[in-house]
């Protein structure tokens, strides 16, 4: 009789623990929306719009936009960005130029111009939106990774 | 001696013969009306013409008017809809002719007239298409970029004074490119900003495009 209640009791602790759980790990993302139901889409986000470089996390992330790219049409008739990003722009523009990869094809050859493969800048490059991170992460880069006194050992 | 004898109603014959019929009523003094009937009947005439002649000007004005063909309501206007100049957080708008002809009133004759092309090419079909009106798309924005290029960019500024421009309140690369080459007049609005209301054409040969 004893191990019965008992077996009930832990039944019932492990239904509401896990219930506890699931809501918890789809109220981070969704809010309290029930799974169900559709929530309130999030407002839109200014774009960051400072104009300052920022810092790659590794080497060969592509560069942030740090800039508002409303409207920039990006299409077989042209390209905007390049309108300012360009070899032959950056003059006027001041802006930094696209790099020589960019000039290059698929066979390592540099073309006069920007490959066609690389033409479509968001494909790798994006803005940024002010907004809170909806989920909690931990990614150090490489400098911060090498200075610990164990690099390969457990992160703190 | 009458005026019958001396004139009589029809001395020529045909379409010329009755424009010189006309002429010679014309350059009588009147022998019937009184010269202040005359003057003011001239004056209500006048002022007939001249309010009609406005108000079918401002009709021809409205962006109802431009784009009640559907060459302008399927391709510019629809493009239009998704740009600021259409939709944006204040509500200020900007319709087709406030971009598209001169305010001031000489300007705007000049432009209406030059129009008449445009009927031409709506009647017979110039662009009627979606693919006829595409391969026409940079020769029509090369109109715009250069009489926009020719006056200023005055219809920019109609709305856009440099004077008003607060560039603390821009994005400062907005900031820096205002001050550098608007404020010192060594480029004009539209040629950095082309494309804003429209879909661009093929900017292959266009200066300052890849």
């Amino acid at each position: 009789m004893m191990k019965n209640i008992r077996i009930v009791v832990l039944a019932l602790l492990f239904a509401a623990g896990s219930t506890a759980l699931m809501a918890q790990t789809y109220s981070a993302l969704r809010g309290a929306t029930p799974l169900d139901q559709e929530g309130e889409a999030p407002r839109m986000a200014p774009t960051r719009n400072t104009s300052e470089r920022e810092i790659r996390n590794y080497p060969e992330q592509p560069p942030l936009i740090p800039h508002s790219i409303d409207g920039y049409q990006v299409d077989l008739n042209g390209n905007k960005c390049l309108s300012c990003h360009a070899r032959a722009r950056t003059g006027e523009s001041q802006a930094p130029m696209l790099s020589i990869t960019h000039f290059m094809d698929r066979d390592g050859q540099f073309l006069a111009s920007v490959s066609p493969r690389r033409f479509f800048c968001t494909q790798c490059h994006v803005p940024q939106q002010e907004v809170k991170a909806p989920v909690t992460n931990d990614f150090v880069d490489i400098d911060t990774l090498l200075s610990r006194a164990q690099p390969g050992g457990r992160r703190r | 001696m009458t005026a019958a004898e001396e004139t009589p109603l029809r001395k020529r014959r045909g379409i010329v013969g009755f424009a010189l019929d006309l002429w010679d009523v014309l350059r009588r003094p009147s022998s019937v009306f009184a010269l202040g009937t005359l003057v003011l009947a001239g004056f209500v005439a006048g002022v007939m013409f001249w309010g009609a002649f406005n108000t079918a000007l401002e009709v021809t004005n409205t962006e109802k008017f431009c784009t009640s063909c559907h060459e302008m309501h399927d391709n510019v206007f629809a493009e239009l809809k998704t740009t600021i100049h259409f939709s944006n957080r204040s509500g200020v708008r900007a319709s087709c002719p406030d971009c598209h002809v001169p305010h001031n009133w000489t300007d705007k004759i000049a432009r209406k007239m030059q129009a008449s092309k445009e009927v031409w090419g709506h009647l017979f079909g110039t662009i009627n298409t979606r693919e006829k009106f595409l391969d026409h798309r940079l020769e029509l924005a090369m109109h715009e970029w250069a009489r926009l290029k020719a006056n200023d960019s005055l219809e920019c500024r109609n709305c856009h004074s440099a004077n008003s421009m607060d560039v603390t309140r821009q994005s400062p690369r907005a900031a820096v490119a205002h001050q550098r080459f608007l404020f010192s007049g060594e480029k004009t609005c539209i040629d950095c900003h082309k494309g804003i209301a429209h879909k661009l054409p093929d900017m292959r040969n266009v200066p300052g495009w890849q």
